[in-house]
């Protein structure tokens, strides 16, 4: 049914161009050129994802397709990377992507952890999985630091059943549902080890890097952009060296990170502009970040070398 | 009287009407689901009109986007209850309606034997009807 809809969608294109402007996934994917920085690697991915899909549909007008015919491509993936790198926001465009190829009926994206799937006592787990698994039908899930999902340190843990389902139908429902998994590099890599069934279904494994202090510092620009701030002045300068610190503190969070430093700055800014109880504040005072906002911090101060939790 | 000349009960939407095919139940379930309806499967093997209240086959379906997880459902409650009679009602929450707004039929049994009628003589010879599946004269589940 699914593919009788696609082939709708897209009957009769010969060229790339037709495909395209039937899909209209080039507004996404120029979107995520603009909206995401960096990241060349997964967006150079993304595109080879969607070029092969536009010609997959070029093949089918053809006649071309894979002699299983109604089976649509393998579109599993596996988002791995440091915290902060992007993983949730390029699976939110993918869900776009795939919804404009056709190849994801609904196009929206579910994310869930360990818990939204596993129960907690026996026969709690498969109806669990499968609810989630029905809400996500039509669109993209995203399961998000999916290791967790797989224990062995504990030979009874309910995570096998769920993996058990999800293995199931993303073979057999492939046309209805995408999975995404997430999570950090390294974890997720013992996790495809000790379950090469999941490792073998899924198609794209992207890896999403850390950004250099260069890319967060423009990140950090558009969010303040977006927010309708902006740096005063020495305030960006200041804030780059921030970054220089922070990244080399533990628990360093990239993107996310820049965002909870961002609005500890717009906090500190609030409360400089409180203290002045009867002046006449201009828009132009209420939308800058000062730089002594940003060197109140306290990674200027303490022992760069001292750990401490995310946050401070 | 409750079974039509093809011997089938026609309770709910499209009963007259030869069984749907899952590609029409989908769309079906897609006017649900734009509708907000909550999607509901409830299987029984009694089929008197009067029956209202089927067992429901899992919990009701709220926030699905795409009818594919209710077929898959479906599917599965075919497998259960091959031979039992299977509904999907549809559940508008709207305030002031609150009640089914769809109901239809997806699984039937292979045979359904019909309805017998039988007269009882009351008060001033006064004749009261009433009408019995064959099918529920076995005891249940050894009905179809």
């Amino acid at each position: 049914m699914n593919l009788a809809s696609q082939a709708d969608s897209a009957a009769g294109a010969r060229t790339v161009n037709e495909v395209l402007a039937q899909s209209q996934v080039l507004p996404v994917i120029d979107e995520l050129e603009r909206d995401l920085i960096g990241l060349a690697p997964v967006k150079s991915r993304i595109r080879d994802i969607a070029a092969l899909l536009v010609i997959d549909k070029l093949r089918a007008n053809l006649g071309l397709a894979a002699a299983s015919g109604a089976v649509a491509p393998s579109l599993h993936m596996s988002f791995t990377g440091n915290p902060g790198t992007g993983k949730t926001t390029v699976a939110m465009r993918m869900a776009q992507i795939l919804h404009r190829l056709g190849y994801s009926r609904k196009g929206h994206l579910v994310a869930v952890t360990r818990d939204d799937l596993v129960g907690q006592y026996i026969g709690h787990t498969a109806p669990k999985t499968k609810e989630v698994l029905k809400k996500a039908m039509g669109g993209v899930l995203f399961i998000d630091e999916a290791y967790y999902l797989y224990r062995p340190e504990n030979e009874r843990d309910y995570g096998q059943e769920a993996i058990e389902i999800l293995l199931q139908v993303m073979e057999n429902q492939r046309d209805d549902l995408v999975v995404i998994l997430a999570g950090y590099k390294d974890r997720m890599d013992t996790f495809f080890r000790s379950n090469p069934g999941m490792s073998s279904r899924i198609a794209h494994h992207l890896d999403f890097p850390d950004y250099p202090a260069g890319d967060l510092l423009r990140i950090a620009d558009m969010m303040l952009q977006q927010q309708n701030y902006r740096f005063g002045a020495g305030a960006r300068a200041a804030f780059e060296e921030y970054l220089v610190r922070r990244i080399a503190q533990p628990h360093f969070a990239n993107a996310r990170s820049v965002r909870n430093a961002l609005d500890r700055a717009r906090l500190r800014q609030a409360s400089r502009l409180f203290a002045e109880k009867s002046r006449e504040f201009t828009s132009e005072d209420l939308s800058t970040i000062s730089e002594s906002d940003i060197r109140a911090s306290r990674v200027f101060h303490d022992d760069a070398t001292k750990p401490r939790p995310e946050g401070v | 009287m409750m079974t039509n000349h093809g011997r089938r009960i026609t309770q709910g939407q499209f009963s007259f009407l030869p069984d749907l095919t899952d590609e029409q139940i989908t769309k079906q379930l897609e006017y649900a689901l734009r509708n907000n309806y909550a999607v509901g499967i409830e299987y029984t093997d009694d089929p008197h009109p009067r029956n209202t209240y089927w067992e429901m086959y899992g919990n009701p379906m709220f926030d699905l986007k795409d009818p594919a997880g209710i077929l898959l459902e479906i599917n599965s409650c075919r497998k259960t209850f091959p031979s039992h009679y299977i509904r999907v009602t549809a559940f508008d929450s709207t305030r002031g309606v609150e009640s089914p707004r769809m109901s239809f039929i997806v699984n039937r049994p292979a045979t359904e034997p019909g309805f017998g009628l039988a007269r009882q003589e009351a008060d001033g010879r006064q004749i009261r009807y009433r009408i019995s599946s064959y099918a529920t004269d076995k005891p249940e589940g050894e009905r179809y």
